[in-house]
């Protein structure tokens, strides 16, 4: 998987950090760091940190052969 | 234009990729090509002079997420060299010449060097663009060097300051103005930079200049010597200038190209050096010098991760002939170092005035906004994002500075003088 966090429209709600805590996280009060490659089987977690973000801020691809390991 | 025609984005990062999925998504089932020079498949650039130095992050693990499917051609590791209007060609360093019936010019920028060749080759001396540069600089880093001395207090040279001492190396930060970032916040504002370099441990000498790098004699670098006086022992120095357009391969080209980027009209089109528009041939990214419609000052070029994405949809829909209006997106950028978090709406270009209308300077918790002529142009937040979309849309209505009287958490809102420096100084 790589995801890229669009950090101009990233407002630093954090919920991206409780749907997926390995793979992203605050430094201080805004500077959201994550995980630009995280491992396969962090797909649902990170899937649901997409979707849980108020602003749309996560682009995520997932490479073929992943989607197709999870049918 | 023929759904078949050959469509070639020369320049493979962000604009470049982002503008070949457009192209897909408007529609175009064509052949499309990407040319790069770098041998890598796309990537993010953002955390090369933040996480990849401090080693959190993998400069092999930083590529940019795409859309699957595009069915794209990929020309990696093979700069252009030139272009052939008439022709309709672009040539490569390998002696190729590649077709095209429309082009999309997205070829960035690269760090600009230290002047004198000879002390730039020193071993030791970096800079911080691309994944080779970031990775061997994360090498050096590694070895525990008794100290780095970096040369340019800009948004780089203050994140590789904040990254080297995260992992707790001693600092030096050389920069001609009287504070960081001065040319773009302003030194009034760029005053809480500074104070956040001292806190962090940083060796910050402002108002400095480095007259030399000196070499070890075995062609390694061992420091610097300052105008005025004094040296800096270093065996890392990296270089932190600004960055310098990709145009050199557009020379000849009768395009108007030059190294404040290419020109372009508000559509994205690349301009001939009559100014006038060339059909098919479109530019976006760093490297596009182009009229915004909120500056009047005349064309600029942004370097800006956001812009590069923006524009290339724009460049993308206006090769495929379906461009509305002129682009106009709004100019934002972002900045972590030292755990803050600093973003900003509008350009502070030209600004006379400066503000803070929310938070607190002292703690590094604020917005200012920055006025020009009466009317807000900019707004810049250290941990307070939030309040960043209210101003966007006071910027983009061209709202009486200060716009926002009535929420303010000021006891008083008191306009000061940016403290732009007359002449912006490098290096």
């Amino acid at each position: 998987m790589r995801v890229v966090v669009d950090l101009n429209r990233c407002q630093a709600y954090a919920q991206c950090c409780f749907a997926a805590p390995e793979s992203f996280a605050l430094h201080g009060p805004e500077v959201l760091v994550y995980d630009a490659a995280p491992p396969p089987e962090r797909r649902r977690e990170i899937e649901r940190a997409v979707q849980a973000c108020p602003v749309r801020a996560i682009l995520l691809e997932v490479e073929p052969e992943e989607a197709g390991s999870h049918g | 234009m023929a759904d078949r025609d050959r469509i070639l984005v020369v320049g493979a990062s962000l604009a470049g990729l982002r503008g070949a999925e457009a192209l897909r998504r408007h529609g175009h089932a064509g052949p499309i090509t990407l040319v790069g020079d770098e041998p890598y498949p796309p990537y993010d650039r953002p955390p090369l002079s933040k996480r990849v130095l401090t080693g959190e992050a993998r400069a092999d693990r930083i590529a940019l997420p795409s859309r699957p499917g595009l069915d794209l051609t990929w020309r990696l590791g093979t700069a252009a060299v030139g272009l052939d209007l008439a022709a309709r060609e672009v040539a490569l360093a390998t002696g190729e010449r590649l077709p095209f019936d429309r082009l999309l010019i997205a070829t960035g920028t690269r760090a600009r060097p230290w002047p004198n060749a000879a002390e730039a080759a020193l071993a030791g001396v970096h800079s911080v663009r691309n994944r080779d540069d970031s990775e061997r600089l994360r090498g050096a880093l590694a070895a525990a060097p008794r100290r780095v001395l970096i040369i340019g207090a800009g948004f780089i040279g203050c994140e590789a300051a904040s990254a080297c001492r995260s992992i707790g190396l001693p600092v030096t930060l050389a920069d001609p103005n009287p504070t960081p970032l001065a040319s773009v916040l302003g030194t009034r504002i760029g005053a809480a930079v500074a104070a956040m370099l001292r806190e962090a441990g940083v060796d910050y000498r402002p108002s400095t200049r480095v007259e030399a790098l000196e070499s070890d004699g075995e062609g390694r670098v061992r420091g610097a010597r300052l105008v005025g006086g004094g040296t800096v022992a270093a065996p890392v120095v990296i270089v932190a200038l600004g960055a310098l357009r990709n145009t050199e391969w557009l020379a000849g080209s009768g395009l108007a190209a030059d190294a404040g980027g290419v020109a372009c009209d508000g559509q994205c089109r690349v301009l001939d050096r009559d100014g006038r528009a060339v059909e098919g041939i479109a530019a976006a990214g760093d490297v596009a010098r182009f009229p915004h419609p909120l500056f009047e000052d005349g064309p600029v070029a942004l370097e800006h991760w956001g812009h590069a994405v923006a524009q290339a949809e724009h460049a993308a829909r206006t090769l495929l002939g379906q461009a509305g209006a002129p682009y106009a997106e709004i100019p934002a950028f972002w900045s972590s170092q030292f755990d803050v978090n600093i973003k900003s709406v509008g350009l502070t270009n030209g600004a006379d005035s400066v503000a803070v209308t929310q938070g607190d300077f002292g703690a590094r918790r604020f917005v200012a906004v920055y006025g020009r002529n009466g009317r807000t142009v900019a707004a810049v937040s250290f941990d307070q994002t939030r309040w960043l979309p209210a101003y966007a849309g006071r910027i983009e209505a061209r709202a009486a500075f200060p716009p926002i009287l009535g929420a303010t958490d000021q006891g008083r809102v008191a306009p000061a003088d940016p403290g732009f420096p007359a002449s912006p100084a490098r290096g």
